[in-house]
């Protein structure tokens, strides 16, 4: 059973209505075996529920459990916010699911790059990288003031951190990319990790490239199983097609084909749309009817 | 096409046909073989063609008492039981419809089981036609496997008998060994696998990484074909025996398999992990939105139930007209699918002829019946998609059918110049699936073959010790009853293997 023993609202974005929030979640044999860059699969309905992968943001072995940051993007997301308390059980998690994030003492910089609810993904990737003693450069962007979390975690986690937003409510009045560059052009950086939108994630690539440094981008597609058995994450990286859930989350992004992946990620998204509105009016779509 | 007939028609005709049977019983004369290649075979009753293309439910309704004694009436006996050897489990078949002649029910599922342990699963997907219907004498004597004893719908007939009288009799597992067993994946084979260890008294955990048991039955197969119900049972008898199911949990990442036969403490280890990794053409625009593979468009209908609008959170893609690919079970299952969510017209493009179609031959005359328009002899050579990046047409090309290839079926060669355009909005590419490589991934010293495909000795055993496989990871996409039949004799091995320890 995969109990809620934590749950916090980290954000609210009023514009459109999304927040973030934080769940620690009861899951022994996950925790343990989980690495940075894994993520898992729940469903908040074991007949009748989409399945949505999220990130493993934080996990803690010895007391058996992992933390899930997520946006309240959808119906799913969005009922699971408002239903789902401490105490109540989560009836499908699997993980952890993906390949982990590949982390190696390097020369020079590592930048960690994350944009919105990517910055939760992006910060066992942080800790990782500091913990084997690399000097790690992150940059968190958000839109707005409100919709910034996890700043003090970065902030311990990193040698520097820099905030951004793009009205310049808190930190920088800047998009990622542009400390990105400058940090490019001052030192020697050895890698750059981007999570986040695709859109942010394929100009963090454009901002690379002049500078050659590689660059590793977590795909955040569709998904159903997780498990390399229905092709509905598949990407093309290098000009073949890989599957998201095994052969990723994390791609050498100067080989992603973002443009296919953002058509892709459209696939449902009338559909969705309709789901999220009676959602909010009320109509659970997870459960109607019953 | 013939007129479809109602359940009441053919009972009718049954219960006339059986009346005479009895009535030359009673008065003490032996049918002889003529009499009983004389019986007409007993058609299956189906829900009306035009109906069932839109509904979920069962497409074959299965024989009625009469129409089962009368097909059982059609076996002679004929001592040397061929059909026995075209099972792939040698399943006691003139004894089983044996009993059917005499009445006895419940005596012809228990002599299935003793070789079958799903008969209402097998009598509803096995290839008969190509296995026991395809020896049986009676269909050679009547020059056509059509016409072979319906060995298929009396096995279905006397499980769901069994089921709908609540006769199922749970086997009692023999004294407990304190061995521990682990079973990864609930397809087939590892519900076999399970059932055999745990009779020995074996203590058995099946690992599933879905939240449902049943692999493929669940995920694959639709509803309309093989009711969830009826996996669900099968798993519900194993719980009784003491089975413990472990769903959610994909082995290789919530543990390893080396994790389980250490500190998981876990005596031995059966790797029933199926075929899941769907084949793609490598053709382009093969990523354009609408274009599915066949595992994610009946998975999404299946599993995530997304058929049931009104219930289901997971979308399905609405689509007028669809193309399968392919010419088997998973492409007829993905055609008849399309129908039943509503579009208006279903093609299956397939590059041979309908005489080479790997499908059961039921599957495609359903198919026909319902109104998927067959496209034989073409191929895809490209995807064609809108400014959007949304799947509008695919390219076809002509083939005609050359020398037979090394499988003896003629192989299908492109004629040049024979382009040409099919109007769709969904492809839903059915070309079957290679081994998923989770498991040789995550555990050093499993030895598979180029193809993925788990290697394994005569007693399915693979190259780690205290470890067996069976079923499609090692057969390649294969049928239910080969995984079951590995199962068996994995399970057999397994169980001489604790006993000696
Ligand atoms: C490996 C992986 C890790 C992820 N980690 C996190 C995480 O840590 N935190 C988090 O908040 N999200 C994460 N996501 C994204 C998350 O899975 C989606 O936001 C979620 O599936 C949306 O579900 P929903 O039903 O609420 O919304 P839906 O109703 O499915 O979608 C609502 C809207 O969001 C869009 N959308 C759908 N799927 C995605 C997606 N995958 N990414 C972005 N937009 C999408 C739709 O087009 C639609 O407009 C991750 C995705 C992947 C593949
Ligand atoms: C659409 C379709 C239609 C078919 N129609 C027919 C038919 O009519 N007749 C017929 O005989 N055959 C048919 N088949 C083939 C048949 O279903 C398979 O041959 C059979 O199911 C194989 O059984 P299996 O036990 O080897 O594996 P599967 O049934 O594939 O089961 C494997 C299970 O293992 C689980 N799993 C995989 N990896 C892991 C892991 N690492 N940890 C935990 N669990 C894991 C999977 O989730 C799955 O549930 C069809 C197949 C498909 C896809
Ligand atoms: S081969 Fe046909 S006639 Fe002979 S025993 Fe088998 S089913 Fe009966
Ligand atoms: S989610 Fe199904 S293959 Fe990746």
């Amino acid at each position: 059973m995969h109990k809620i023993l934590e749950k916090r609202q980290l954000s609210y974005d009023k514009e459109r209505d999304q927040s973030v929030y934080y769940f620690k979640v009861e899951a022994p044999e996950i925790a343990r075996n989980r690495k940075a860059g894994q993520f898992i699969i729940f469903q908040i309905d074991e007949d009748y529920g989409e399945r949505i992968p999220l990130t493993i943001a934080d996990a803690n072995p010895e007391e058996g459990w992992i933390a899930i940051v997520f946006q309240t993007v959808g119906a799913t997301t969005r009922s699971f916010s408002q239903k789902f308390n401490v105490g109540d059980n989560i009836p499908v998690l699997v993980g952890p699911l993906g390949k982990p994030t590949h982390i190696e003492k390097k020369d020079g910089l590592v930048v960690c790059v994350g944009g919105g609810i990517g910055i939760a993904p992006l910060h066992p990737i942080v800790e990782a990288n500091h913990r084997i003693g690399n000097k790690v450069v992150t940059i968190i962007g958000a839109r707005t003031k409100e919709l910034l979390f996890f700043e003090d975690e970065m902030r311990k986690a990193s040698d520097e951190l820099i905030v951004v937003t793009d009205d310049g409510s808190y930190g920088r009045k800047a998009v990622v990319t542009a400390p990105l560059t400058e940090i490019c052009e001052k030192e020697k950086v050895s890698e750059i990790v981007s999570i986040g939108p695709a859109i942010m994630m394929k100009f963090c690539v454009a901002a690379a490239r002049p500078f050659n440094v590689p660059i590793t981008t977590s795909l955040n597609t569709i998904m159903i199983d997780g498990t390399g058995m229905c092709g509905c994450c598949r990407v093309s990286v290098g000009g073949k097609t890989k599957f998201v859930c095994v052969d990723g989350p994390e791609f050498n992004g100067y080989e992603v084909d973002f443009d296919n992946m953002m058509q892709r990620m459209t696939a449902f998204k009338d559909k969705e749309r309709e789901a999220d509105h009676k959602c909010r009016i009320g109509l659970d779509a997870g459960k109607a009817g019953a | 096409m013939s007129e479809h007939k109602t359940t009441e028609m053919l009972q009718e005709e049954a219960a006339k046909l059986f009346a005479e049977i009895e009535a030359k019983k009673s008065a003490g004369t032996k049918l002889t073989p003529k009499d009983r290649t004389a019986i007409p075979v007993q058609e299956m009753p189906s829900q009306e063609p035009t109906v069932r293309a839109h509904n979920m439910s069962e497409v074959a309704l299965g024989y009625t008492e009469t129409q089962a004694r009368v097909e059982a009436e059609r076996c002679i006996q004929c001592g040397a039981a061929p059909c026995k050897k075209g099972c792939p489990v040698g399943v006691p078949i003139p004894e089983f419809i044996k009993h059917i002649q005499d009445g006895d029910f419940k005596g012809a599922v228990d002599t299935i089981k003793q070789t079958n342990l799903l008969p209402a699963i097998c009598g509803r997907v096995c290839p008969q036609e190509k296995q026991c219907q395809s020896f049986c004498t009676v269909g050679k004597m009547l020059k056509t496997t059509e016409k072979a004893v319906a060995i298929g719908r009396l096995e279905r007939f006397v499980a769901d008998w069994e089921r709908a009288n609540d006769k199922i009799t749970v086997p009692t597992p023999a004294a407990e060994t304190g061995k521990k067993v682990a079973v990864i994946g609930s397809g087939p084979a590892g519900l076999t696998v399970a059932a055999d260890i745990r009779r020995a008294g074996h203590s058995v955990t099946v690992f599933e990484a879905f939240q449902k048991t049943g692999g493929v039955m669940v995920y694959g197969i639709p509803e309309f074909r093989l009711p969830k119900a009826i996996v669900a049972k099968e798993v519900e008898n194993l719980k009784k025996m003491g089975v413990e199911f472990k769903t959610s949990f994909l082995v290789g990442r919530t543990a390893t398999l080396d994790q389980l036969l250490t500190e998981g403490g876990y005596d031995a280890a059966f790797i029933g992990t199926g075929a899941g990794l769907p084949k793609f053409m490598h053709i382009e625009g093969e990523n354009l939105i609408g274009v599915f593979s066949a595992n994610e468009y009946l998975t999404r209908s299946n599993l995530m139930k997304a058929y049931d609008r009104e219930h289901a959170a997971t979308p399905l893609y609405d689509a007028k007209k669809v193309a399968v690919f392919g010419g088997g079970n998973v492409a007829m299952d993905g055609a008849r699918t399309a129908l039943r969510l509503g579009a208006e017209k279903v093609y299956c493009v397939y590059r041979r002829t309908r005489a080479e179609m790997p499908a059961r031959i039921e599957e495609v005359a359903h198919a026909f019946e319902e109104g998927v328009d067959f496209h034989f002899l073409e191929n895809p050579t490209r995807f064609i998609g809108d400014e959007k990046g949304k799947l509008i047409g695919v390219e076809l090309l002509t083939y005609e059918l050359g020398e037979p290839d090394e499988s003896g079926r003629r192989k299908p060669v492109a004629v040049p110049g024979t382009e040409h355009v099919l109007d769709i909005d969904a492809a839903v590419i059915a070309l079957g699936n290679d081994s998923n490589p989770l498991m040789a991934q995550t555990t050093e010293g499993l030895n598979v073959t180029k193809w993925g495909n788990i290697i394994v000795d005569e007693n399915q055993k693979t190259s780690i010790p205290r470890v067996w496989a069976g079923g499609d990871i090692v057969l390649g996409a294969a049928t239910v009853i080969l995984a079951m039949g590995e199962g068996r004799r994995a399970a057999a091995s397994m169980n001489e293997y604790l006993a000696g320890k």
